[in-house]
């Protein structure tokens, strides 16, 4: 269970560290009259869009089940009103702060 | 009793100077770089309310390495050295599962990859910096300092800001969130266990996913990418070693890519 400071895992997270500054580093330091091939520019547009939700949609749906159930309404209920003020305010701190006293709300009265 | 008196004084006399010419020295500093740096103030003024979702954001990243029994120095180091909160949770539970070292580093990359189009974003606006100061700047491109740039100097427009202003600016920015950022995770990791679970903190690390990726989506392709992603991910959430993350992230861009291809000069202009 434990991970300790071993070379396998200081190497593992070296690597992390190096294909994530690549990441960030390409277009800045590559020169400015590179050309980018299509697909590629293409397909970037569409990784935020793909990975973010892809990381945040089990979290709402599965983390935390109450015994008896597949999937965590209170925390879904949550995430809807967030939506809604994400896409009402475009704000982090207003989404944020919905999401979380929504939960905190249904996690206090517990109505159904 | 009168020679204290006179040595007291001399002393006060002799810290005046040096406070003086503190004083004198700073106001000079300050002068010279008055403009640069109200640009890199404005940038910190800028970013300040989305420090508030930072918070929580690095204090889970932080207890969730010392929940899963990593050594604190190093999910410090790790924290430094990749410096991206949802991959740097994504390779902690990884780690946990003892993952194979290309599973963890591919899905890192995946988690990632979306700085590759911030990178192509911000890289107009850092063209004049040396080589090295192109390496520190995008070592602390994050979502935030990418969003940011682009909401105050959209493409196309406000050339009338020189790029040195626009560069202290970025670095006002992304300095900021990288301390921010080291404080609360090292928050999480030596005191993160003391926050009670009913809390469900761990939430909010959805929340800001959610906060960031909605505004951004503004066509119909974008719209579909992030559906097929999310309920990919859903369907793929019981495949072994978080592969379905990426099966999820390849399904919806190529989702995206397709609608693209059909509609291509519509959705230039949206990034």
């Amino acid at each position: 269970m434990a991970i300790s400071g071993d070379v396998y895992t200081w190497s593992i997270i070296g690597a992390a560290g190096a294909v994530t500054l690549l990441a960030r580093a390409s277009f800045i330091v590559l020169p400015a009259d590179t050309r980018v091939p299509v697909w590629l520019q293409r397909s970037l547009k569409f990784v935020a869009a793909a990975v973010l939700p892809a990381i945040a949609l089990p979290d709402v749906l599965f983390r935390d089940v109450p015994v008896g159930s597949t999937i965590n309404t209170y925390r879904i209920i949550a995430a809807l009103a967030a939506m809604l003020i994400a896409w009402k305010t475009r704000s982090i701190f207003a989404t944020l702060g919905a999401g979380m006293i929504v939960l905190w709300l249904l996690q206090y009265f517990k109505p159904f | 009793m009168a020679c204290r008196v006179f040595y007291f004084l001399k002393l006060f006399k002799r810290e005046c100077e040096t406070v003086r010419i503190c004083v004198l020295l700073i106001i000079f500093v300050l002068t010279i770089l008055q403009t640069r740096r109200s640009a890199f103030f404005c940038g910190i003024k800028d970013i300040f309310p989305a420090v508030a979702g930072l918070i929580p954001f690095g204090m889970i990243t932080g207890a969730a390495a010392t929940a899963a029994g990593m050594d604190p120095w190093l999910a410090m180091a790790m924290s430094i050295i990749v410096y991206a909160g949802a991959s740097q949770l994504a390779a902690i539970s990884l780690l946990t599962l003892h993952a194979p070292a290309l599973i963890v580093v591919a899905t890192v990359l995946v988690v990632n990859l979306r700085f590759m189009m911030y990178s192509a974003s911000v890289a107009p606006h850092l063209r004049h910096l040396r080589a090295r100061q192109k390496w520190l700047f995008a070592y602390l491109l994050v979502d935030h300092s990418f969003a940011m740039l682009n909401l105050r100097f959209p493409p196309g427009g406000t050339e009338n800001i020189s790029s040195q202003h626009r560069a202290a600016y970025y670095f006002g920015i992304s300095s900021f969130l990288w301390v921010m950022w080291q404080i609360t995770t090292a928050i999480g990791i030596f005191a993160g266990t003391k926050i009670p679970a009913n809390w469900s903190l761990d939430f909010a690390i959805p929340l800001i996913f959610l906060a960031l990726v909605l505004p951004a989506l503004q066509t119909r392709a974008h719209w579909l990418t992030a559906l097929v992603a999310s309920m990919a991910a859903v369907f793929t959430s019981a495949m072994p070693l978080k592969l379905g993350l990426i099966a999820a992230a390849v399904a919806g861009v190529s989702i995206g890519v397709w609608l693209d291809s059909r509609t291509p000069v519509k959705t230039v202009e949206s990034i």
